[in-house]
């Protein structure tokens, strides 16, 4: 029990670089497969977390964009949601990747970007961007005409009746889709070290060490499980924390049609 | 190798069935010049090729060549997708742990760190190393910061671009890089010593196979063919047996 | 290829290229393509005969079956597919030729699992280490293909199972009052019926399929990823006649291309499949449809 305590101390932060150096190398017992995992799902974290706030606010204006009535706005909004949800988000990944090697003889700014921290970020943030803007736009079209109706006779207009009313509108309905989005956007990390970005000093993802494990001991019967416990602990933590939001956007309606936040078709990208 | 047809013969008369002659499977990554690369027609090629074949031809048995990544190559090779690796690999007691090696077919050798001009400090730069090599060992318990990449064209690539700073890989993979580059990388610091040699890399359980193969590598040490095919390959002042 | 390819230091551009895009490496590189549409073709129905026996399980009204069925379905939504397409290579892999073992080498009494070997008999051995390298291969392909079914068949599963319950209940009364099984229904009257709404969430089903396509590369399959790497990466001048520096860039733009085009020409053929079945549907596309040839 204390050696394990000890292990956790030596690889709980292993992921980002703190504790011990070199990854285990023999015994291999569950508890370092616990360990370095649930290290590794750090980086699924902060991923997940930072492409989805950001990619938020660019999949609202690519939603506005798509569904606005001016060609030069809508076709390019358009366009990216089609070329990020048209193709597999490996081959985006590693297109990213030899494109910013290429970048980094142009000019010295583009350093940082071959960094699985900032590289593989950028590609998730355009890429959930790309599926939520699709989701809102189709939610922004099944905005009951009577809502807007009801705001233009109350005289709101231009931004004011975008963010009093066609938005939360909007979220409202898009929130189940929404959700399916952030559980598989969570997923999708799983590929970044897999696809080109290089790990350095060995900090991986949860997958990373998981295949580390299933390597060194041929056994795929621990490591994989593991991580998909570990996964599915996350994914229930989305579910709640989503529904939370869920409960707030309909908290206006009358508790028959409020209804639970109902998970439809869960798909894989 | 007489013990060899009498294994095989017992196997095939215990299972009841006549087993045609087995095939041994070679595996091979396929990515490392001039051990073994695919070559210009989609083939296996290299050092490696020739001397596996000649060593098949010499133990007798009919030879089949299998690709595969070298990320996976050892658990390839011990759940029975291929017999043997002949890709490269330095023999460590870390390997020989899990699987066994024939003797060294190619000598000890160094390994180098190559690197775009003269001032890095190979102990605390940047360095890059292909995944689960002898040198990504090396580099990640030196003291500098390891970045893993799947295949050794990539460790070289990571170096051009800025990446990493230096790279550290067998000096002989990386000579013929460092003469096509026309200057831009050089090799920095001494060579570094590492492992013992390069053999041929079978399931423990497999000793009949392996006594076979290093039979057929001593012959071809002794009767100097061996080091015919490393000259050929490796250039004319390469470590010889 | 062609008959001035013989020394390519002296071709202009364009031949230089007609050359080199025509060496044998690049033609298993286009081969490599063609696996991709195999692995589609063959996909597609597996997953969908797991999604119908998965979601025929969800809905049993045998409790342990239908738990098992619901089980499938949550497990594999739950966890990142990539995990399961590692694992299950390995574990199939395993767990046929233990299951081989056991039956033809029923006398052998060395473990099978000797520290980190996985031993088994020699004819338990899949294929057999006498066989040829393309059986190796198809053998290989063949359980990425399993592993694949296995994973798609539970979204497939997900989506039926929603399909057969958004069949109108009445349809299904009225069946009963003519007097049919439970068995009966089911076959003539719900299945039929449910494809159509079924289709959107099959068509998407297809759309994210094509897009896991590149993950064979993680099976161990030389695929398109595989050989875009390879063929992409730095060639220097003493190991081909071809060098060339890092193209790695160009390579992977051109798959980005290849896959958008398989997802516009699939959204394109979708979209005529579901007016065709739209046809005579009691719902608002088919309504669409009447009206639109009868005005």
């Amino acid at each position: 029990m204390s050696s394990c305590l000890q292990t956790i101390q030596d690889y709980g932060l292993r992921a980002i670089g703190l504790g011990e150096r070199l990854l285990p190398r023999e015994g291999y017992t569950l508890c370092e497969h616990f360990t370095l995992i649930g290290s590794g799902m750090i980086w699924n974290i902060y991923f997940g977390v930072l492409a989805l706030t950001t990619g938020f606010f660019l999949a609202t204006a690519l939603a506005v964009g798509k569904a606005s009535p001016n060609r030069l706005v809508r076709k390019p909004a358009e366009w990216f949601i089609f070329i990020f949800r048209g193709s597999p988000l490996f081959i985006q990944f590693f297109f990213a990747y030899f494109l910013f090697l290429s970048l980094k003889s142009v000019h010295p700014v583009f350093d940082p970007f071959t960094a699985a921290w900032l590289g593989a970020l950028i590609v998730l943030f355009f890429n959930t961007a790309a599926y939520s803007g699709e989701i809102f736009y189709g939610a922004l079209r099944s905005i009951p005409k009577g809502d807007i109706e009801a705001a233009d006779a109350y005289g709101f207009s231009g931004w004011s009746k975008f963010r009093k009313i066609t938005w939360p509108t909007m979220l409202r309905l898009a929130w189940p889709a929404y959700t399916n989005e952030a559980i598989f956007l969570f997923h999708a990390t799983t590929l970044v070290f897999f696809s080109g970005f290089p790990a350095w000093q060995q900090r991986g993802d949860a997958l990373y060490y998981a295949n580390y494990f299933a390597d060194k001991t041929f056994n795929p019967f621990v490591p994989y499980p593991i991580l998909a416990f570990y996964f599915i602990l996350l994914t229930l933590g989305i579910i709640a924390m989503f529904g939370l939001v869920n409960r707030r956007l309909n908290r206006h309606l009358p508790a028959e049609r409020r209804g639970k936040l109902r998970m439809r078709m869960n798909l894989i990208r | 190798m007489k013990t060899l047809i009498l294994t095989t013969a017992a196997l095939a008369l215990t299972a009841g069935m006549a087993l045609a002659q087995q095939t041994v499977r070679m595996g091979t990554e396929g990515a490392y010049p001039p051990y073994n690369f695919i070559n210009d027609a989609g083939e296996i090629d290299g050092f490696e090729r020739e001397l596996g074949d000649e060593l098949c031809t010499r133990a007798g048995l009919t030879c089949e060549w299998v690709k595969n990544d070298w990320d996976s190559i050892i658990p390839n090779l011990v759940s029975g997708n291929y017999d043997t690796i002949v890709a490269g690999m330095s023999i460590t007691d870390e390997r020989d742990e899990v699987i066994d090696f024939t003797q060294d077919y190619y000598p000890p050798t160094a390994s180098a760190y190559v690197a775009l001009s003269d001032g890095v400090d190979v102990m605390s730069a940047v360095v890059a190393a292909q995944t689960g090599t002898i040198q990504a060992g090396h580099v990640a318990e030196s003291g500098a910061t390891l970045v893993e990449f799947a295949t050794p064209e990539e460790t070289i690539a990571a170096v051009r671009n800025g990446e990493a700073d230096a790279v550290l890989a067998d000096r002989d993979y990386l000579v013929p890089i460092v003469e096509e580059s026309g200057g831009e990388l050089t090799f920095i610091g001494d060579p570094v010593p590492l492992g013992g040699g390069v053999g041929m890399g079978l399931r423990e359980s497999d000793t009949e196979l392996r006594d076979t193969f290093d039979a057929a590598i001593t012959s071809m040490k002794e009767d100097g063919t061996l080091n015919e095919l490393l000259k050929k390959w490796f250039g004319e002042d390469t470590q010889t047996y | 290829m062609f008959p001035y390819c013989t020394d390519p230091d002296t071709l202009d551009t364009f031949r230089w290229f007609s050359c080199y895009l025509t060496t044998g490496v690049h033609m298993s590189f286009y081969l490599s393509f063609l696996k991709v549409l195999a692995l589609l073709a063959i996909t597609a129905p597996v997953a969908l005969g797991f999604g119908f026996l998965g979601a025929m399980a969800a809905r049993a009204q045998f409790a342990p079956l239908s738990l098992f069925g619901k089980g499938y379905i949550a497990v594999v939504r739950g966890v990142p597919d990539i995990a399961f397409f590692l694992f299950f290579v390995i574990a199939l892999d395993q767990a046929f030729e233990w299951s081989r073992h056991q039956i033809l080498c029923p006398d052998w009494t060395d473990p099978i699992r000797q520290g980190s070997d996985f031993l088994v008999c020699p004819q338990a051995k899949l294929p057999l280490g006498t066989a040829p390298e393309w059986m190796h291969e198809t053998y290989g392909f063949f359980l990425a293909v399993i592993t694949f079914a296995i994973v798609f068949g539970a979204f497939a599963a997900n989506v039926l199972f929603g399909a057969m319950r958004a069949v109108p209940h009445a349809q299904l009364e009225t069946a009963a009052a003519y007097g049919m099984s439970r068995r009966q229904t089911f076959w003539r009257i719900l299945v039929p019926q449910m494809w159509v709404y079924a289709l959107p969430g099959l068509s998407n089903l297809w759309m994210v399929l094509i897009k896991a396509t590149p993950l064979l590369f993680l099976l161990g399959i030389e695929d398109i990823v595989y050989w875009a790497r390879e063929l992409g990466g730095t060639k220097t001048s003493r190991f081909t006649d071809y060098p060339h520096g890092d193209w790695r860039m160009w390579y992977f733009l051109f798959l980005l291309v290849f896959y958008l085009a398989m997802t516009r020409i699939s959204e394109i053929v979708l979209e005529r499949l579901m007016r065709r079945l739209s046809h005579g549907q009691a719902t608002s596309g088919g309504e669409l449809l009447r009206k639109e040839t009868t005005a």
